[in-house]
Parts: structure tokens; C-alpha cells; sequence
């Protein structure tokens, strides 16, 4: 038995030494190099300042720059723990990402379920296109029309007031409001972009879900309740549980461009802090102090948060 | 879905028709009003009667703000950091998506430069030592303290890495058998076949460096080098208003301060106006492509 197969065999050419048969073995070295630019200016530009993070403990002089300046071990820290601001700017951190991501999550999607009972597909485009727009445009550009549609004495929104016989109200420059400014607004900017992980989900949704419930006598909101909301289940635990590891990014580019000294108790926020005192004081070393202490709080619930992602709703990053 | 045409539900549907229409209206009222207020005489405007519609219809506000020498320098400046920043972006990006799409036994180092990659997502040396490196590396003032730190934009990579993945891999290995290299591949075959993905990261890399307004604000010493948006945010956003040049002295008196702030903030949103319509069903297929997982 066995003749007649090494026979066979010897009939099909052998591949000559070194020629390649299998696609995998291709060199690798290519993928290497493809990678090695932006390796490069990753690790100065995002691993380099990770280092840097040693003046963080250190009584930092750039004059003296980051090798020469003295080790002083954790009296950054401990001076910014006896600054009377700092439990009040961690606090309004959390409360404004808090408020933001609870309202963020429910407001995209009522709206992505609203637009799919939508059948004419020029208005569902329509009301896309306009409900994305703000998604696009700056803080500053947005922090501009705010400003001005919300001055107390002559915007537009204080004039709309004025016809219910409401008193002008300084909305960004109180601190009863300064919180809920932030909130609508940053809702406002990105709800409509956030509905579009949402409505993609609803089109994965087997159809033949919804005929089953028809038979078994579910109306529209049954139909909602028992097949649209559990198909959602997943996408929504995923974002839920990816904003965990968002909480203490309350939103920089949006606060540095409407708060202002008067509202420093409701809204000053970690990172405009961080600003003040590193950017504004050149106290960079108790600067870093609070950004390596939000780093290391955020890295944690990232981590958490990705792994809660990766059990609960089978994420990966990559 | 499946729907019964009774009184209720055309009754849901006449209401949802409304509501979305009310909300979308809501999205751009801010904008068409302070577009109006930058189209309206300084009197109409301050005295509070512009709404939606200009009054006194004037272009006085856009002739002042053109004549700006600081207006236009900025936006050369910004015109160049697109051009830089965004070849090096999409540069960077294809080059880092295609090997780390391969699977862990075609490319071993797979797995650990993804890590280092991403890592960076989780973790960040904070503001004042990014300035320091930017200071060290002898980038300060320069355009390219606007371009390098954020060289790569791992959310686009992670994108296009994924949407590269979802491509048949008997694509691939079709190119291999051919005698393609990886180069040929990746530029033959991965990018002619990702021009949604490609859309997309290209929309998202532009607005980014279109908007970036902090950067330019820290790492620029002299407000000539700012980008449009830093210029804009130290005009439109902090609130003294010193444009004490005696040229244009009598200019000031006719524009009012809040005309020509809303003719400068619809100009700086001008150019994402323009091209967002444009580029939507493609960013709005490549996110979701760029999903999908295996």
C-alpha cells in the first residue's frame, strides 16, 4: 500500500528550496517598518510625558529643568489636599460627568427610537443631517453662541424669558444654573451623533421578532417594550459601562470656554484647574500632582470599566 | 416593524413627525440666529431686536472682520495645519492599521504594539509634562507643536483597523499568491477597497485639526501664530474687546462688538458647514462598518 503513494507522490514537483508555498510565510519585517514612524513619535510624545510625570514629586524649576530640580516626594500632593478648592473641584467634576453621562445616554436613545418609527426616508435623513451638525463645530465656536444667545441683557433666550414676565437670568454667571448650562448643552451637542451607534443596532434587529410578537397579539409599545429595548440591551450596556471610565472628564473644552471667577464653585473642574494653577500660576510641578492624580484615578476606571465592556457585552478595543 | 393603522397610532405618528421636526430645528436656531445678528446694523443688534431674521441688513460686520490682517493670518496657519496634520494623520493611520489588522500568527509583535498603541487611550502624562516635551523636543512655536502630539489619532486607527479586518481574507491571500508584497497590498488592495473608512477618518482628522483650538492657545507663544480657533477664542470667548488701532477706530464705531463677534463665529464654522452635508452618509457608513467585529 504504501509504494503506490510515495510514487504518486514523486509525480507532483517538489517546490525548489526557499520559494514560498504558504502565504504566511512572508516576511514580517515590512509590518515592522510600517509601524516604526508613528511608534516613534508615540513614544516621545504620549510615553514622554508620562515620564515627565516625575515633577509631580519633585519642587520643579525650569531653569533647572526636569533632571536637576529637587526630589521632594509627595509635598505636591499633600499641599493640594490643604488648598480649601480641591474637594470642591473633584466634586464638581464628578457631578457634572455624572449629570452628563446619565442624561446622554437616555436622550439618544428616545430620540434613535423615535427616528425609527420614521418610514419617509427624506425626513429620517433630514433630521439626521441637522441633529449631527452640532457634533462638528468647536467649543469655541459653540462657547461663542452661547455667550451670546444666553447674556442677560440682550440674548435671545432672556428675551424669549421676558414673555413669560420672567427676570433676566445670568446663566453663566450663576451658580444655581452654571451646572445645568453645561449639561443641556453638551447633550444638546452630541445627542444626535451618539443616536447613530443606536439606530445602526435597531436595523440589526430581526424582523421576524416583531411578526412573532404581532401574532401573539404585542401592540406598538409591547412590540418596544419585549423585542426593540431588548435588542438595544446590549449596545446600551456597552455604553453605559464605557462611560464609566469617563468620569472624570466633565468636559474641558466646554467649561474653559463659558465659566468665569464667579463660577468657580459650581463649575470649576479638574482639568481647568490643573490649567490655572500649571498653565496660569507656573506651579508645574503641584499641576502635575493633580493631573497624575486624575490619570491614575481615570486609568483605574477605564480598566474596570473595559473589563465590565469585555464581560458584559463581549467588547474588545481592538 | 409591523404597525396597524389605527387613530392612535396616526396620532403617535403625526406627533413624532413634530416633535423630531421641532428638535432638529432646535439644532442649528442657535446658528441661524447668530447669523442673523452677524448680518444686522449694530443698533438692531444691541437694542435686541434681531431674532431670526437680520435687521437693517448690513455687511458691515464682514467687511471689518476681512479687513483683519489677524484674521486672515490665522487662517493661513490653520490652512497649513490642515494640510500638515492631515497627510501625517492618514499617513500614520493606514501604516499602523494594516499590520496590526493581521492576525496574531501572520504578525507576532501584533499584540504588543497594539497594547502600547492603546495604552496611550488609557493613560497620559497629564498637560504640563506634554508641554514640557513639546518645549524639549524644540517644537515650541512651531507648526509642528500642532502636528506631532497628535500624530496618530488611535480612535481612527482602531476604525480603519477594524474595518480592514471585516475585508475577506482570501482577498488577501489571493495578492500573496500573486507575488504581492505587503506594501503592494496595503496600497493596492486594503485602501482602494476602504474609501468609506478612509472618508470617514479623513472627516473626523480634519474637523479635529479644523477645531483644535487649546493647543495653539499653550504651545504658540506669539498670538501670530495662532490657528484660527485660538484667535477666535481669545476674541470671541474672552470678554475685553481692545482692538485699539487707531485705523480702525472709526470701523469700531459703526460694528458693534456683537455683530462682529457673530460675523467671526459663523465664519470659523463656515468650513464644516460646507463640507459636513457632503461627507454624512459616508461617516454615517463607515462608524458603523468600523464596528463590526469578528
Amino acid at each position: 500500500m504504501l509504494k503506490p503513494i510515495t510514487e504518486e507522490k514523486r509525480g507532483v514537483p517538489e517546490p525548489a528550496a526557499g520559494v514560498r508555498t504558504k502565504p504566511n510565510r512572508l516576511p514580517q519585517w515590512p509590518l515592522h517598518l510600517m509601524i516604526l514612524p508613528a511608534l516613534l513619535l508615540i513614544i516621545v510624545y504620549s510615553y514622554g510625558p508620562m515620564l515627565g510625570s516625575v515633577i509631580a514629586f519633585q519642587d520643579f524649576n525650569p531653569a533647572r529643568g526636569i533632571f536637576h530640580s529637587p526630589f521632594q516626594g509627595l509635598e505636591n500632593f499633600r499641599y493640594v489636599m490643604a488648598l480649601p478648592d480641591s474637594m470642591q473641584v473633584v466634586w464638581n467634576t464628578l457631578i457634572i460627568a455624572v449629570m452628563k453621562l446619565v442624561v446622554g445616554l437616555i436622550v439618544p436613545i428616545a430620540v434613535s427610537l423615535l427616528l425609527n418609527e420614521v418610514r419617509k426616508e427624506f425626513f429620517k435623513r433630514g433630521v439626521q443631517t441637522l441633529i449631527y451638525l452640532p457634533h462638528f463645530l468647536s467649543w469655541v465656536i459653540l462657547g461663542g453662541i452661547l455667550i451670546d444667545i444666553l447674556s442677560p441683557s440682550n440674548g435671545i433666550v432672556n428675551d424669549v424669558l421676558k414673555l413669560f414676565g420672567v427676570d433676566p437670568i445670568y446663566f453663566l454667571g450663576s451658580n444655581e444654573w452654571f451646572r445645568y448650562v453645561l449639561v443641556i448643552s453638551d447633550v444638546w451637542k452630541e445627542f444626535g451623533f451618539n443616536t447613530i451607534v443606536y439606530l445602526a443596532a435597531l436595523t440589526s434587529i430581526n424582523p421576524a421578532l416583531y411578526e412573532a410578537a404581532v401574532i401573539d397579539g404585542a401592540g406598538k409599545w409591547k412590540q418596544t417594550l419585549n423585542v426593540t429595548l431588548p435588542g438595544m440591551a446590549p449596545i446600551i450596556i456597552l455604553t453605559a459601562t464605557l462611560a464609566l471610565g469617563q468620569v472624570l472628564n466633565a468636559g474641558f473644552d466646554q467649561v474653559f470656554n463659558l465659566y468665569s471667577p464667579q463660577v468657580y464653585e459650581t463649575g470649576d473642574i479638574i482639568d481647568t484647574f490643573v490649567y490655572r494653577i500649571g498653565m496660569v500660576d507656573a506651579q508645574y510641578g503641584v499641576a502635575t500632582a493633580v493631573g497624575l492624580f486624575k490619570s491614575a484615578v481615570s486609568l483605574t476606571l477605564l480598566s474596570v470599566s473595559y473589563f465590565l465592556a469585555y464581560r458584559l457585552a463581549n467588547y474588545r478595543i481592538f | 416593524m409591523i404597525e396597524r393603522n389605527t387613530v392612535g397610532r396616526r396620532l403617535f405618528i403625526g406627533s413624532n413627525y413634530t416633535f423630531l421636526t421641532i428638535l432638529s430645528v432646535l439644532c442649528i436656531l442657535p446658528l441661524v440666529h447668530v447669523l442673523s445678528v452677524s448680518f444686522s446694523s449694530s443698533a438692531a443688534a444691541s437694542a435686541g431686536y434681531v431674532k431670526l431674521w437680520p435687521v437693517d441688513f448690513t455687511l458691515s460686520s464682514y467687511k471689518y472682520v476681512l479687513m483683519k490682517k489677524e484674521f486672515f493670518r490665522s487662517i493661513l496657519v490653520t490652512l497649513e495645519r490642515v494640510a500638515i496634520g492631515l497627510s501625517v494623520n492618514m499617513a500614520l493611520t493606514i501604516l499602523v492599521a494594516y499590520p496590526l489588522s493581521k492576525e496574531v500568527n501572520k504578525f507576532r509583535a501584533r499584540t504588543a504594539y497594539a497594547w502600547i498603541f492603546v495604552f496611550t487611550m488609557l493613560f497620559n502624562g497629564g498637560l504640563i509634562p506634554l508641554y514640557m516635551t513639546v518645549k524639549y523636543t524644540g517644537v515650541l512655536d512651531s507648526i509642528w507643536a500642532l502636528v506631532l502630539p497628535g500624530a496618530l489619532p488611535i480612535f481612527n486607527m482602531i476604525l480603519l483597523l477594524n474595518f480592514f479586518r471585516g475585508l475577506p481574507k482570501e482577498l488577501e491571500e489571493a495578492a500573496f499568491m500573486d507575488g504581492a508584497g505587503h506594501w503592494t497590498t496595503l496600497w493596492k488592495m486594503y485602501v482602494p477597497l476602504s474609501l468609506p473608512a478612509l472618508a470617514t477618518i479623513t472627516l473626523f482628522a480634519t474637523v479635529g485639526h479644523w477645531n483644535s483650538w487649546f493647543d495653539g492657545l499653550i504651545f504658540m507663544n506669539s498670538p501670530s501664530h495662532y490657528p484660527l480657533q485660538s484667535y477666535l477664542q481669545t476674541i470671541v470667548i474672552v470678554k475685553n474687546f481692545t482692538a485699539a488701532n487707531l485705523n480702525n477706530l472709526k470701523m469700531l464705531q459703526e460694528v458693534d462688538e456683537r455683530t462682529f463677534k457673530a460675523a467671526q463665529i459663523f465664519l470659523g464654522a463656515l468650513p464644516i458647514l460646507l463640507v459636513y452635508p457632503f461627507l454624512q452618509r459616508f461617516f454615517m457608513k463607515g462608524i458603523v462598518l468600523g464596528s463590526v467585529k469578528e
